[in-house]
């Protein structure tokens, strides 16, 4: 295993052990939920609207290290952002892990999800928050 | 009971020596025979059934009437209880609609299990909702056992169908099919039986078994998809309607109005999977030269060393009862690590083995698990391979023991 492998395994256990942004938002404006019917995980992704501004994000839900790791992934790449920036940011990241476009330096430590692309059978796994965002924000 | 000489009869196993497949009851692999059956088929006998004046269409026939017969020489049953369905799923709606559709009132209940696979479920559902009728479900003990204790209460004369698996496809539990007709009968319900896990792997008598109805998918005892059984009683097929209607299964027809025609035809409507229905013929006359009570005996001798070998892996928790009751079949888990991420780590290893709620949700909530991964022994795999999957797992554990 590379030292990159080494690095994205160290950065995708640290988000499953300990997700971050996890938990209720109870001044949330628009919050959408997403399942994996095949292996029951699920998760419900709720923001905070400040005008165009996601100004505060949470996630809860349960799942595999995939879909945990990366929706608490999104929600720190994602806090802050306009809207049309994190549905870019979404793009961008499915645009790696579904069609297997090569790393873009923009997605930062979602790159750690690079090696999904590699796994067709857990694709979704990795893009269940994200498609849960889009909905909220849409 | 050493059946690894077989291994070269399967293409697909001798040609990938690094896989070790371990999903035969998603699907199984299959035999040299029965791939060329299909060919053969094909290249040599191609033609619609029952329908053509020509020699070619009469010797197709003869074939696929010949499938029949060994289906029915299989399941110790008349050829003309022999019904070709797609897989189970497709059997046991067949029953739900074509029986219970039409004789299913309002308050009556269907008793079904906590260990169902969704196909012994979902049609009830479906066809209970039209009708008004009740879906109950005899619960499961802890080691995974039917509690056969709640049977009498749960038995009753509102009960007009018990509907059950045969070998559960996550826990492995053979259930007492026999005993548990016995009493439905004397109850007054017909008797369904999914047997998509036993009739692959272990000797199947219908008639000793005592219920109406047997459901079977060839793919998964060495046929090809598209083709499986469903075995009737021949005097509750002749008193049923048909399922589908069409070409095939008619007796007479206006343009307001058909008769129908007898058992199995009857429910056979268009042009059926006929080489599918041909190459099962040739996986079920293959088991049978092996002989149902080795291959089971064999599952049982790498059910038995796996068990056994998996007590080496730290963190891991197999479920599924312990005793002769039980099939070639291992739900496990490995710490807190969620079964898809274990079986991602698994097949990294070369070893294929599948991972979720296995078509058996109420079987998950009730062990509360969101999912397992499962591992699943047919006449194909070695001991061999049990010691490479438990190596693998070994190293997976020390590997993530940090995610555990």
């Amino acid at each position: 295993m590379s030292v990159l492998d080494e690095l994205y395994r160290e950065i995708l256990l640290d988000h499953y052990q300990s997700p971050r942004n996890f938990g209720v938002l109870p001044q949330a404006t628009k919050q959408a939920g997403g399942m994996n019917p095949s292996c029951g995980d699920q998760v419900e992704v709720m923001v905070l609207l400040e005008g165009d501004t996601i100004a505060d994000i949470r996630f809860q839900g349960q799942g595999c290290a995939i879909s945990t790791a990366s929706a608490s992934l999104m929600t720190e790449a994602v806090k802050g952002k306009k809207v049309a920036e994190a549905l870019e940011l979404s793009r961008r990241f499915q645009a790696m892990v579904v069609e297997g476009a090569p790393p873009d330096p923009a997605l930062g430590d979602l790159l750690a999800l690079q090696g999904v692309a590699k796994l067709p059978a857990r694709v979704k796994c990795a893009t269940l928050a994200w498609h849960a965002l889009e909905e909220a924000l849409r | 009971m050493d059946l690894s000489t077989l291994r070269v009869d399967f293409p697909l196993i001798a040609g990938r020596p690094d896989l070790v497949y371990l999903d035969s009851a998603a699907t199984s692999q299959k035999p040299r025979r029965v791939i060329e059956s299909l060919k053969r088929f094909y290249e040599t006998l191609n033609a619609n059934v029952h329908r053509g004046a020509y020699r070619l269409s009469a010797e197709a026939t003869e074939a696929y009437e010949e499938a029949r017969k060994r289906l029915a020489r299989f399941l110790n049953a008349n050829p003309q209880e022999i019904v070709f369905v797609r897989n189970t799923t497709e059997a046991m709606n067949l029953v739900a609609y074509a029986w219970g559709l039409r004789n299913l009132k309002e308050g009556d209940e269907v008793l079904v299990t906590e260990m169902e696979h969704h196909a012994g479920l979902v049609p009830w559902h479906l066809v209970a909702g039209l009708k008004g009728a009740k879906v109950k479900a005899i619960p499961l003990t802890e080691e995974g056992r039917l509690d056969l204790s709640a049977l009498d209460r749960l038995l009753t004369e509102r009960t007009k169908v018990v509907s059950l698996v045969h070998m559960s496809n996550v826990l492995g539990t053979i259930n007492p099919v026999a005993e548990i007709a016995r009493k439905a009968k004397e109850a007054g319900a017909l008797v369904v039986v999914d047997g998509a896990q036993s009739a692959p792997h272990l000797p199947v008598d219908v008639k000793a078994l005592g219920a109406d109805f047997f459901a079977l998918s060839g793919h998964k005892m060495l046929g090809p998809t598209g083709a499986g059984v469903l075995w009737g009683r021949y005097e509750v097929l002749e008193g049923m309607m048909p399922f589908l209607g069409g070409g095939e299964m008619i007796r007479e027809v206006h343009v307001d109005r058909s008769t129908y025609a007898p058992p199995p035809q009857r429910f056979e409507a268009g042009t059926p999977p006929i080489a599918e229905a041909i190459a099962l013929g040739e996986a079920a006359c293959y088991l049978m030269e092996v002989g149902m009570e080795k291959v089971f005996a064999h599952d049982r001798a790498l059910l038995e060393y796996a068990l056994k070998r998996l007590e080496e892996v730290p963190h891991l928790r197999v479920y599924g009862p312990r005793g002769d009751d039980r099939g070639g079949v291992i739900p496990f888990t490995l710490g807190r690590l969620h079964a898809h991420d274990l079986a991602t780590f698994l097949d990294q290893e070369g070893i294929a083995v599948r991972a979720g709620h296995h078509c058996a949700q109420p079987l998950h909530r009730k062990l509360g698990l969101a999912a397992t991964a499962r591992a699943s022994f047919y006449l194909y795999n070695t001991k061999e391979e049990v010691d490479r999957f438990v190596e693998a797992l070994l190293r997976i554990e020390a590997k993530y023991r940090a995610w555990l």
